[in-house]
């Protein structure tokens, strides 16, 4: 089956005075048709930059400068910027965070619903009318025929939120990029939306590239997850297994940082040390390596490849069943965590 | 001076175990009408938010007392008018017995600030990015005179920069050269540089990455065993409230709904919304729990529904719930307001 995206080894520059820095190296990720992938990372990790390269809609002086693109098989990194405007809106639609910046403060709801619907489907503005109020009824916003002329700051900001869905959704597109679609709402708000999200793409079997920080929002919606540090793919996975087993030394601090609401209060949170470096100075060999507990001589050297372990897939010298091994200690080290290291055990140190 | 000599013996229990922080009848509303020519000629009337509505709470010394609710409960404006920033409409904040909000003499003012200290959300917006790192951090100890020599005071700087974790030598650098993380130690050493015994903090780690929030809530922590430190913690996440704190308080449109110590509150909570709150957070260890999907949103804070605030949104509303405000009962620890529970419609606990 062709996934309903594929990103290959995409690579994405911002050249600045100073030289140029790389946001995205190296990342390459699938979406199978109906499938929600979450992208997980801290800020400055690269997770909005890959949505914008996607939809084409890097801020300049950004640039896609290598690799490849490709939505149900066929290319769309190389398409002109015309070309590009019908795929934008009619197969991948989008959810940014902030539900009052994108929509239009001056025009109706309904307006700018329909608007969508003309763009990219030929049918009558009567029947785009009918498919827009059929739309609002599906996010769920109440008395949805009079509130089509209703403009945004009538309304509150989770319906706002569904207003956006709905548009998105409007022109059945393969793929849903959704970057944090809940960070601007209240808890209690940000779990109908997640619920909303996962019904409406599952029956209408969308694709979801659910772009987010919260690892929260993750576990509860997602099918994959893809870890992203400093550019680069860390992680990716079935989410039960990234978000229990994580096998990057990097989600497993990650997970284990995150406070919950079963961990014993009393024990003091793991903390991982430092913090992401800036684009300008990621270290040499792996980018994790000066945060990392596991690391040894290879992991300041070279840049770890993506190795399988188990059902995941991890950059992380650990589990390279080839090269330089990684002495005893660290090897007893991250067993001990619940990582499953598949590189040989070096000797002792 | 060692680190261990900055902080005061802790503050000597007198046996009556009075609490630090008491806090009756607080309320603040904000005038939001249109100017009065305005209001003449549009024929509209006054038009008030009550953003805080009767809060009674204590706060004991050397614990952490969380506060929790949505945008628009009213945390940030209890957290304002506790500090000394914002002048309450009704009732009364006590540090230590005295009413901060009565017209105190200058220095007994100035005494009584120095005790108190915020921490902000936001270390972008909290740290004046033209001034280094050092004069932010010494500026408390010059406003109250605490240290009068240069050189004693750059020690000083250098000692509470260590404390929180970065190097003393950072004392010469400007904010923008340090990562959010950081510039929230900066923050923390700021307010600790008054030696205060009682800190409000206010979503300190909201701003923060995950993995950083963890060392920011583990350093308050340990200052907190430290120097004996009191905290008021206001936080929109119950999972690092759960972690922090020892008492919680769960505010909705401006009403204390229920208060209860943590580990009572969540293992065992009373009132409807409390429960809705702690259904809605993700369920990150992906235990498959049973959530129950909650309708509707914050009503608008300038017209509140009549009774208690909740009852629109809440599944056990009956007769009087949309008329009378219910007052705030004990049930076992837990203290909370809700007509359900006083009427004993649901069993106040698990079995």
């Amino acid at each position: 089956m062709t996934a309903a995206l594929s990103v290959r080894n995409l690579r994405v520059e911002i050249p600045t005075r100073r030289g140029v820095l790389t946001a995205i190296d190296d990342l390459s990720f699938d979406i199978a048709p109906g499938e929600v992938l979450g992208v997980v990372g801290e800020s400055g990790a690269g997770k909005s930059i890959t949505g914008s390269a996607i939809i084409g809609l890097l801020d300049p002086p950004g640039r896609v400068a290598g690799g490849e693109i490709l939505l149900s098989g066929e290319r769309i990194d190389n398409l002109s910027p015309s070309a590009m405007r019908q795929i934008r809106g009619k197969r991948i639609g989008m959810i940014f965070q902030d539900p009052l910046t994108s929509l239009n403060p001056l025009y109706r709801i309904g307006d700018q619903l329909t608007e969508t619907i003309l763009t990219h489907e030929a049918i009558s503005a009567k029947a785009a009318a009918e498919k827009a109020e059929r739309l609002l009824v599906e996010v769920g916003i109440p008395a949805a025929g009079t509130r089509m002329s209703s403009y945004p700051h009538q309304f509150s900001g989770g319906m706002r939120q569904r207003v956006v869905i709905a548009l998105a959704l409007a022109a059945d597109p393969e793929l849903v990029i959704a970057d944090e679609p809940t960070t601007a709402l209240d808890v209690s708000v940000q779990a109908q939306i997640i619920a909303l999200i996962k019904r409406l793409c599952k029956d209408r079997g969308t694709s979801v590239m659910l772009i987010t920080h919260d690892m929260g929002v993750i576990a509860e919606t997602a099918d994959r997850v893809c870890v992203l540090y400093a550019g680069r793919l860390a992680e990716i996975g079935a989410v039960r297994d990234v978000v229990k087993r994580a096998q990057h030394p990097y989600t497993h601090g990650l997970m284990a940082a995150i406070p919950s609401l079963i961990d014993d209060p009393n024990e003091k949170l793991e903390q991982i040390p430092g913090s992401m470096p800036r684009l300008g100075a990621i270290p040499a060999g792996c980018a994790f390596n000066p945060r990392c507990t596991y690391r040894f001589g290879r992991c300041m050297r070279e840049r770890p490849g993506i190795y399988p372990v188990g059902a995941s897939d991890a950059s992380c010298f650990l589990h390279d069943a080839s090269g330089e091994a990684p002495p005893a200690a660290v090897v007893r080290n991250a067993i001990d965590a619940g990582i499953d290291v598949r590189a040989s055990e070096g000797a002792e140190p | 001076m060692s680190v261990e000599a900055l902080s005061r013996p802790r503050p000597a229990h007198d046996g009556t175990d009075a609490p630090l922080v008491e806090i009756v009848g607080l309320g603040r509303t904000f005038d939001l009408s249109k100017r009065w020519l305005n209001r003449v000629l549009e024929g509209s009337g006054k038009v008030t938010l009550t953003a805080v509505d009767g809060v009674d709470m204590s706060i004991r010394r050397g614990e952490t007392y969380a506060l929790v609710g949505e945008s628009g409960s009213g945390k940030s404006t209890i957290a304002k008018m506790v500090v000394g920033l914002l002048p309450p409409s009704a009732g009364s904040v006590r540090i230590d017995g005295v009413d901060i909000w009565k017209e105190l003499g200058g220095a007994e003012q100035r005494q009584i600030r120095r005790r108190i200290q915020m921490i902000f959300q936001d270390p972008f917006a909290s740290l004046n990015p033209r001034w280094r790192v050092g004069s932010i951090i010494e500026e408390p100890i010059k406003a109250f005179d605490l240290i009068t020599d240069k050189r004693e005071r750059e020690n000083r700087v250098g000692e509470l920069l260590s404390l929180v974790g970065l190097d003393p030598r950072d004392a010469g650098k400007f904010p923008h050269e340090f990562s959010g993380g950081q510039r929230q130690r900066i923050a923390i050493a700021r307010a600790l540089s008054s030696s205060p015994e009682f800190i409000v903090c206010d979503e300190p780690t909201s701003a923060l990455d995950v993995s950083v929030q963890a060392q920011v809530l583990n350093l308050l922590r340990d200052l907190q065993e430290r120097l004996g430190l009191t905290y008021l913690f206001i936080s929109h996440n119950l999972a690092v409230v759960r972690h922090v704190a020892n008492r919680v308080g769960v505010l909705y449109l401006g009403r204390l709904v229920e208060e209860a110590p943590a580990r009572t509150l969540f293992s065992d909570p009373q009132h409807p919304y409390t429960k809705m709150l702690l259904d809605s957070v993700p369920d990150i260890d992906m235990t498959g729990r049973e959530r129950t999907p909650i309708a509707g949103e914050i009503p608008n804070p300038v017209n509140p529904p009549p009774g208690c605030h909740f009852h629109p949104r809440c599944p056990l509303r009956f007769e009087p719930c949309d008329k009378v405000r219910p007052p705030l009962k004990e049930y076992g620890q837990s203290r909370a307001a809700c007509h359900a529970l006083e009427e004993g419609r649901v069993s106040a606990h698990r079995d």
